[in-house]
């Protein structure tokens, strides 16, 4: 993302409460049109960044562009943005069509025009018909969608999501995973999502910022994220991760390695390695990267290893395994194609633990 | 135990023992209209005999028609200026981050349990000492101070009970405060508004010491009543009076309870 087509430009905010440093030095750009999650555990300024946006909260220092605006003395009520709140603030004196239509009273529309958005809202969030229903009849979900309809009437730039599903049971939030999704493409406004549920980041979104302490710590697509995370914290974040001490070994301008704890010498190609001959480094490894057989494969990376305990879970298994010269066991995580030897054996059995070069990420040791 | 819960089982003495409490409490009470109904001017067993002779003198006695004209004055003033500057209190309160706001709570809070004599006098002091006359004016300012914690005690758990997102979800679908306070404060605290007006009113239109001290020429209804205990002659009517007054205090805190209440059981969130 180069800045010229950033939407939203933040650069170098920081937000203290008191002693408290809830932002700590964030730059980013959300380009248009864009699903861009704020993903963190609870405390990781992720809500007060979201904030920051709407215009609830100041920036201590830095500034926020919208649309190329910068939105320092801007009140929330003036600001192209809406929110969906993550009570939803459904208006409990109002039935569900003055909900949705609270922000048009500015507009002077005619009556009749008014209706019509309102249904126009009701039909796109898939409650026809609900118009005169009152807040408190309404299920978590219905509430979860009228607060989308009341903030994507006014048609606003960007639309602010505050963990909107969390209240959500299992089921329907994976329903509501997809509709918003889909709604999000249909009506093409840049979405801002915030959410502490890693796997709802990776469906959701185009671009997940991965938020700690106040800190970005890495900005990227889902596939980015996951398959090339740039710190462990990162890494073990989204999804499993195992990690292996390792060194640099360069074999003069030809030949890149690196030499692990327990997975043996590496081969990787130089221009991965950033580092000189000798440097310590961590390889990391998702679980489902590995592979286990009988007896050892061709061709590939392999070494001996030991069951320790497996974990039948349908369409895959969990298991960890130890190696020698690596107190911690490794976990993997294989599709179920068919049966090992060790599965029945037990724990102890031997089997082989393969991998291959490419599926290595190579971090900065700790 | 056959039939209720643990928590649910019924308590015979507790319940023997609420019931004579309620006696005990208003029986002496329920006296003042018993007698008002009694045909003779004194209180005393056996009954003589129903009449309505003492409300009908009532009714044409200019200066309790005066009287009762003063207090709803004086009520009515008081009760919408100690709910305005209750709502405002309340709404400080539990929305901002003031330094010291506990002490400052229980400052507001204090009228309650400071005697109304001390008040009283010490307002008739202030007052003589800087040379304004007493009036309605003084009995309301009196009033004012009595009965701002009422309106701030009955308007706190309205604004504590709402989700401050509300407003801030009226400010980000473009209202400014003034619309946000009218569109989405407001009509959510609206029984604790009614309730606070009710009571205050109440209050204000039974207080009588300190009408005692701060009353000029013109009499509230509870100083009407406190100079005709003079007359012997004139006490079936006071009974029939009070016990007026009696009946709608009852009613309207009656109202007020259920309004401060209303809403706040179910489905506020």
């Amino acid at each position: 993302m180069t800045s010229s087509d950033a939407f939203i430009s933040i650069r170098n905010v920081n937000k203290f409460f008191g002693g408290f440093q809830a932002i700590d030095d964030v730059s980013m750009d959300i380009g248009k049109g864009e699903f861009f999650s704020l993903l963190g555990a609870s405390g990781c300024g992720k809500t007060t960044l979201l904030r920051m946006l709407a215009g609830f909260e100041s920036t201590s220092s830095g500034e926020i562009l919208i649309d190329g605006q910068p939105t320092a003395d801007v009140p929330p009520h003036h600001r192209p943005v809406n929110m969906v709140f993550q009570s939803y603030a459904i208006f409990p004196h109002l039935n569900v069509r003055d909900n949705i239509a609270y922000g048009l009273r500015k507009q002077r529309l005619p009556k009749a025009k008014r209706q019509e958005m309102v249904e126009e809202m009701l039909d796109l969030i898939k409650l026809p018909g609900y118009g005169t229903r009152k807040a408190n009849e309404l299920s978590g979900g219905q509430r979860q969608r009228i607060a989308l309809a009341r903030a994507l009437i006014l048609r606003p730039k960007v639309l602010l999501l505050d963990e909107p599903l969390g209240a959500l049971d299992k089921q329907l939030r994976e329903q509501m995973q997809l509709e918003l999704r889909a709604l999000q493409r249909q009506v093409g406004i840049t979405f801002v999502f915030v959410t502490h549920d890693q796997e709802e980041a990776l469906t959701l979104s185009d671009r997940i910022a991965v938020m700690s302490g106040g800190k970005v710590l890495q900005v990227d697509t889902p596939h980015g994220l996951y398959e090339a995370p740039r710190t462990r914290e990162v890494a073990s974040f989204i999804g499993n991760m195992n990690f292996f001490p390792a060194t640099v070994r360069r074999n003069g301008a030809s030949a890149g390695a690196v030499e692990t704890e327990g997975l043996g010498t590496i081969p990787v190609p130089l221009d991965i390695l950033t580092k000189p001959d000798g440097a310590p480094v961590q390889v990391a490894l998702r679980p489902e990267k590995f592979a286990l057989s009988d007896t050892r494969p061709d061709g590939a990376l392999a070494v001996q290893a030991r069951l320790s305990t497996s974990a039948y879970l349908g369409e895959r298994s969990h298991h960890y395994v130890t190696i020698d010269g690596r107190e911690e066991p490794v976990a993997v995580s294989t599709p179920n194609l068919h049966r090992l030897a060790g599965d029945d054996a037990g724990t102890g059995a031997p089997v082989w633990l393969s991998w291959t070069p490419e599926s290595i990420v190579i971090l900065d040791a700790e | 135990m056959s039939d209720g819960t643990y928590i649910r089982r019924p308590n015979r003495p507790l319940q023997i023992y609420a019931v004579i409490f309620l006696i005990v409490l208003y029986v002496p009470v329920l006296f003042i209209p018993m007698f008002s109904f009694n045909d003779s001017i004194y209180v005393r067993f056996p009954l003589q005999g129903f009449t309505l002779q003492w409300y009908g003198e009532l009714w044409t006695r200019e200066p309790v028609w005066n009287a009762l004209w003063n207090s709803v004055k004086v009520g009515l003033v008081v009760s919408v200026i100690s709910t305005v500057l209750g709502v405002v209190a309340a709404r400080a309160i539990t929305r901002y981050r003031i330094p010291g706001k506990g002490t400052m709570v229980t400052f507001i809070m204090m009228p309650l349990v400071i005697p109304g004599i001390i008040f009283g006098v010490a307002l008739l002091v202030l007052l003589s000492r800087m040379g304004v006359p007493l009036s309605l004016y003084t009995v309301g300012l009196g009033h004012l101070i009595i009965c701002l914690p009422f309106g701030v005690a009955t308007l706190l758990p309205r604004f504590e009970g709402f989700d401050p997102s509300m407003e801030e979800a009226s400010a980000d679908l473009g209202e400014n405060g003034w619309w946000t306070f009218w569109r989405v404060t407001f009509p959510m605290v609206f029984p604790g508004v009614v309730a606070s007006l009710l009571l205050t009113f109440t209050i204000s239109f039974d207080e009588f010491i300190m009408a005692f001290f701060l009353t000029g020429t013109d009499p509230t209804l509870p100083m009407y009543i406190w100079g005709q205990l003079r007359f012997p002659q004139e006490f079936p009517s006071v009974l029939a009076l009070s016990a007026l007054i009696l009946f709608v205090s009852f009613f309207l805190v009656f109202v007020a309870q259920r309004l401060g209440r209303a809403g706040l059981d179910n489905g506020n969130t």
